[in-house]
């Protein structure tokens, strides 16, 4: 038992200030999620809803086991852009009939349930996450199709959808589809692909062409229910495997295929967990809006793992990133936690070690973001910082026990790749309100800009105009300081959520145990370390 | 003289039984039961040195089969019978036959039960013995001056065979139904008419009579709150004759009188009815125990089997029996429906604990006589009480007040009971004041109850709850994560009950500051539990109990009990179908009908073919019935599923004298 230690102090003002600016990016956040929720909004809802329908989450929630958490992911697809917050469809990770699966829902209120891109995007990374973790897959369609204004950046990529719900049945992860109302043209290959097909009397309509396309294409008049009814489908076609007689006997089918699928999960059971030691309320109050002021990452550490209890490795090595072991909700893992911000060569090569000790011993491996990348400078190019950072990003990229990334405050640069960014395939990827990430920090990037510009007009013999240049870094930093933002980059698909601070053991709780269905196996061999 | 046999016989079930059991164990006598068939797991035969089954359930088959008794005494070596109340107690014939198979019998003599078995003749008796009586009245000569009249059976105890009539039309019909049901329990049709008193209050006298010419009234009992002219709540001493000077030495001499003008022995009861003034009138004449004989047993210290018994073997009494000491109040509990006329409810009893109660069929502060455990079955073919409990205290208003905490804090989960209603009586203000009246429970607002529609939905929250919390702890995965949790708030979690008030839809989740029910903004979710749940509502924490059974959750809290049963998250479409659909086994075209819509069926009779890839498949009756609906004509294509045919059962003709 090693207890983090706490040197919060609750009545800092600085803790305070914190909180309260936790607090309002949270409330930003419920707005655009409740954005996402309203879905079409009230027209189509209560349109949808006078035909005697569910709403794509409350499917969901008669699907669920009754008081089971559910985490949604990538709640602000397509934030920012043209299209609805969410982008018409819901997916993540619920346990339906004591299985952990991934749920993915058209919103028929937006556009019908067609899809857009970000629809696309949003189910790709659905499906990627069911792969990775062999999590079954329900879906729960009723969708329009491809929303065509949009066809050109939807129809190549699209196919990949398909292609995804055959892959996983070839894995041995169970899909499943219960239709809802329309299936049509490529959504008719859903159920289609799926192990499972449940569809509802006078409701589910699956045909690859609706009636006025059977009429242009072929003459034939064809009426939709004898055409692609839910009936024909269960007792002429055989693409529907259960006939349900309404919505709701639909979802309790699928909750009756999902109870018989006989799923056993590979990975590692977890011990009894027990409670941080200290209390996540306080995680509030430990970022704030000044990513320039650091934190002690120990103190996040000690409000998300079991008991607060963590054995750290090399504490004295190396300091600027906190290294060290962890249960969280009873499963093993290792932490990886930026203190100082900056990655020098000695938390490189730290953080190389510690990957491989978790790689050694099949313990999924936390990155807690907050760095402003590797130390740059003559002295730490000299002594080799590159080599050390590539050391710490091939160990990394080459581990192969599951990552997990959060993050709280800053991610620029290259210390982004280090820490697991999204391009290296974490797992699961979430951010605080308070995380930033680019390339660099605004301020520097707009700095760097106005240092080229001068030395360019310098090179030229041209006069530097010093009004053009302070409009040009205030315009940039503007412009990077929007493309930082969280919501920004959730809405990109960059992260699987911003998640409340609060909520980060549930969360990763939620997520080790996903990950856990499938076998959690360290890699035995590694790139070439230019050591 | 000391008690000259050794193995006492209980012709009797339940409680009372036990009740025997427990003074013949003191005395060190043997004890031995009967039981029916459905009894067989009662407590009194577990309890009994020996039990000797009756086979059959019907009480004419069982307890009140006289010979079979007798030889169940001989097969098991008892010497002497005790008939408990109810069932042969009152019954001569009886005491007759156990005398004259060489057995003792616990009770009067058999001509003195006789004299008191036919009220009319004990009315007579009594009137001449210079007892006050209400006149008999002849039905024929009755006037609408004389209304209202009560029709009773002759040879009737217990309410039964009893019926009020308050205009002239109604005589004949209520004369009819109480012959009949005479018949049936008392094997006696004879029925007569007296003065009926509407809102009177009903006294009674223990005696215990020797052999040796001493007589003692142990104590008066008023036994006022009545349901269907069956006793609820008895309590001793009486208040009307606590309130009336010289009101119990004129019952008690009237008693007396009684008991000698029939030379009376054992133990017996002489019941009155009073106005409000005072003026009583008897009854009649209980030749046996009562069954609220703990009330007088509390008051007086006496164990009133213990002297059926010394009685019995010709022990004296003492010159004076001894003084009353405090107020002892009975509560019959019964497994009931107050609100639907107090229909009796059956079923398992799953819960059944009395905290606080400190002695069993013997004296103590809280008594419990039971006749039921928990696990027991409570079976429709006897009388649906569960048990007495009995407070004696100093005072009644102290005795009141702990019978009704008793009561709200036992666990009664199985069948409904009346013990709602108990309690609305013991904290009623007519109670308080002694107004007790045997019109009391005619009053609809004692009949609900006791958690309002408002208290009934808190209990429906932890009912759905604790529910909820339970079923997380079963979780197999997840399990350790907040209830309920959601990253993306969109809705609640539904769990829906039906209780007494109607459905309830409980809508919760987990927020940041805890569990938050939906329509219930002021109560604070302080711990849930799988069995309880501890809430605040304007700063008060209230801790409600629940158990759950099958689909059945029992709430206990102070504030009363409530049953609940869960209503199904998903309906099962198969039960939607009307019952006797047949529906088309396979798709294919109807080829024939045999039968038409209103024909008679019977059970395997082909009703259609369907013709399916070439082969005729028959569709036939699965019970006698009609048919009621023909779904299909000759050439209709079918799919699997669709309805075919819908079968009414068969009308059974009207049978007589059932139509009551």
């Amino acid at each position: 038992m090693s207890l983090l230690p706490t040197r919060l102090d609750p009545d800092d003002p600085q803790l305070v200030e914190n909180r309260n600016y936790q607090l309002r990016q949270l409330a930003d956040l419920h707005a655009e999620h409740a954005k996402a929720v309203a879905g079409g909004g009230p027209k189509y809802v209560e349109r949808h809803r006078s035909r005697g329908k569910l709403l794509a989450r409350e499917r969901i929630e008669l699907l669920l086991d009754r008081d089971a958490p559910f985490l949604e992911l990538s709640p602000l697809a397509g934030w920012g852009g043209d299209v609805a917050v969410g982008a018409s469809v819901v997916t993540g990770i619920g346990v339906v009939s004591g299985v952990e699966c991934m749920i993915v829902a058209n919103d028929p209120t937006v556009k019908g349930g067609s899809s857009n891109p970000w629809t696309t995007k949003k189910i790709f990374r659905a499906n990627e996450i069911a792969r990775q973790n062999r999590l079954p897959m329900i879906s729960l369609v009723e969708s329009g199709g491809a929303d065509l204004p949009t066809q050109k950046d939807i129809f190549i990529p699209g196919g990949r959808l398909f292609r995804d719900l055959t892959q996983l049945s070839k894995a041995g992860i169970p899909t499943i589809a219960i239709v809802f109302g329309n299936s049509t043209a490529g959504g008719a290959y859903v159920p289609g692909m799926s192990d499972h097909v449940v569809m509802i009397s006078d409701r589910s309509l699956v045909f690859l062409a609706g009636p006025p396309l059977v009429k242009v294409a072929t003459g034939e008049d064809a009426e939709p229910e004898s055409l692609g009814g839910a009936r024909m489908h269960a007792e002429v076609s055989g693409l529907a495997d259960y006939l349900a007689a309404d919505e709701q006997d639909a979802l309790r089918i699928g909750r009756r295929i999902v109870a018989r699928l006989n799923w056993v999960k590979r990975g590692p059971e977890p011990q009894p967990p027990s409670p941080p030691r200290y209390d996540s309320e306080e995680l509030l109050g430990i970022v704030g809006a000044d990513l320039r002021v650091p934190f002690d990452p120990r103190e996040v550490i000690a409000r998300i793992v079991d008991g607060s209890d963590f054995d750290e490795f090399k504490p004295r090595y190396g300091a600027s990133l906190v290294t060290g072991w962890a249960r969280l909700h009873g499963y093993p893992i290792g932490i990886l936690a930026n203190a100082q911000g900056v990655l020098f060569s000695a938390e490189s090569q730290k953080a190389a070690q510690f990957i491989q000790l978790a790689n050694q011993s099949s313990t999924p491996l936390l990155f807690l973001h907050n760095t402003t990348g590797y130390m740059v400078g003559q002295d730490y190019e000299r002594a080799g910082i590159i080599k050390h950072g590539a050391l710490m990003i091939n160990a990394m990229a080459n581990s192969e026990v599951p990552h997990l990334s959060v993050l709280l405050g800053a991610s620029y640069g290259a210390g982004h790749y280090g820490m697991c960014g999204r391009a290296f395939d974490p797992r699961f990827l979430f951010a605080w309100p308070s995380a930033r990430s680019a390339v660099m920090g605004p301020q520097q990037l707009a700095g760097v800009l106005s240092i080229v510009a001068r030395a360019s007009a310098e090179a030229r013999g041209q006069a530097f105009d010093e009004g053009a240049d302070q409009a040009m870094r205030e315009y940039v930093q503007r412009q990077i300081e929007t493309e930082s933002m969280p919501m920004f980059l959730s809405g990109m698909l960059y992260d699987d959520g911003i998640i409340d601070p609060r909520d980060t053991r549930t969360v990763l709780g939620l997520c080790l145990s996903a990950i856990a269905n499938a076998p959690v196996q360290g890699a035995r061999g590694y790139g070439v370390f230019r050591v | 003289m000391s008690i000259d046999f050794g193995t006492v016989l209980v012709a009797n079930r339940g409680e009372i039984a036990r009740r025997v059991f427990t003074s013949c164990r003191r005395l060190g006598l043997g004890t031995v039961a009967v039981f029916s068939d459905p009894d067989e797991r009662s407590p009194h035969v577990s309890e009994a040195d020996h039990a000797v089954r009756l086979p059959g359930s019907s009480a004419a088959d069982t307890y009140l089969n006289l010979d079979r008794i007798i030889a169940a005494a001989r097969v098991a070596g008892a010497d002497a019978v005790h008939p408990g109340y109810g069932f042969l107690s009152e019954r001569a014939d009886f005491a007759a036959a156990v005398l004259a198979a060489g057995l003792v019998w616990i009770g009067p003599p058999p001509p003195v039960i006789a004299s008191m078995g036919s009220k009319v003749r004990a009315k007579q008796l009594m009137a001449a013995a210079g007892v006050p009586v209400l006149a008999e009245l002849d039905p024929g000569q009755l006037t609408a001056a004389q209304l209202p009249v009560l029709v009773k059976a002759s040879a009737g105890g217990g309410g039964r065979g009893m019926r009020l009539v308050e205009q002239l039309d109604q005589l004949q019909a209520a004369l009819e139904a109480a012959r009949t049901e005479a018949g049936r329990s008392f094997g006696d049709e004879q029925v007569f008419c007296e003065r009926y008193l509407p809102a009177g209050h009903h006294l009674e006298v223990q005696l215990l009579a020797d052999s040796h010419g001493t007589i003692w009234p142990v104590g008066e009992r008023e036994c006022s709150v009545q349901r269907r002219h069956q006793k609820v709540i008895e309590e001793s001493p009486a208040p009307l004759a606590e309130r009336i000077g010289g009101l119990r030495e004129r019952l008690f001499d009237a008693a007396v009188a009684a008991a000698r003008a029939i030379d009376y022995r054992g133990a017996g009861t002489v019941e009155f009815i009073a106005d409000e003034a005072g003026n009583a009138y008897f009854l009649e004449m209980n030749t046996r125990l009562q069954v609220e004989h703990p009330v007088t047993e509390a008051v007086s210290g006496l164990d009133l089997v213990e002297w059926q018994l010394r009685i019995a073997a010709g022990e004296p009494l003492p010159a004076t029996p001894p003084p009353a000491r405090g107020h002892a109040i009975e509560v019959r509990l019964y497994a009931e429906d107050p609100a639907a006329g107090w229909q009796p409810q059956t079923g398992p009893l799953h819960g059944f604990e009395f905290p606080g109660v400190d002695a069993c069929f013997r004296p103590g502060a809280l008594r419990l006589d039971a006749g039921v455990a928990e696990g027991s079955e409570i079976s429709p073919h006897y009388d649906a009480m569960l048990a007495k409990l009995i407070c004696h205290d100093a005072d009644r208003a102290t005795a009141t007040r702990r019978l009704a905490a008793a009561l709200r804090r036992a666990r009664l989960h199985g069948p409904s009971t009346n013990r709602d209603q108990l309690i609305r009586v013991l904290t009623d203000p007519d109670f308080a004041a002694g107004n007790t009246t045997t019109a009391m429970l005619e009053r609809a607002e004692l009949r609900g109850p006791l958690l309002g529609p408002e208290l009934e939905r808190v209990a429906a929250a932890a009912a759905a709850l604790t529910a909820a919390a339970a079923e997380r702890e079963q979780a197999t995965v997840l399990r350790g994560l907040p209830s309920g949790w959601r990253n993306v708030c969109s809705g609640w979690q539904l769990r829906s009950l039906t209780g007494p008030a109607g459905r309830h839809d409980i809508r919760y989740r987990c927020g940041r500051s805890g569990l938050d029910i939906q329509g219930m903004p002021d109560v604070r979710v302080v711990s849930v539990t799988p069995a309880e749940l501890v809430l605040e509502q304007a700063g008060m924490h209230h801790r409600l109990t629940v158990t759950r059974i099958g689909d059945q959750a029992y709430v206990d809290s102070a504030a009363g009990s409530v049953r609940f049963s869960s209503v199904p998250r998903f309906a099962d479409p198969s039960a939607s179908v009307r019952a006797g659909s047949l529906l088309a086994p396979l798709p294919g075209s109807v080829l024939r009908l045999a039968v038409a819509a209103g024909q008679p069926v019977t059970q395997g009779e082909p009703l259609l073919w369907i013709e399916a890839m070439k082969m005729e498949h028959p569709v036939t009756a699965e019970a006698d019935g009609v048919v009621a609906e023909l779904a299909v004509a000759a050439g209709d294509q079918v799919s699997v599923g669709d309805l075919l045919v819908v079968l009414a059962p068969v009308q059974q003709p009207e049978q007589a004298g059932t139509n009551r």
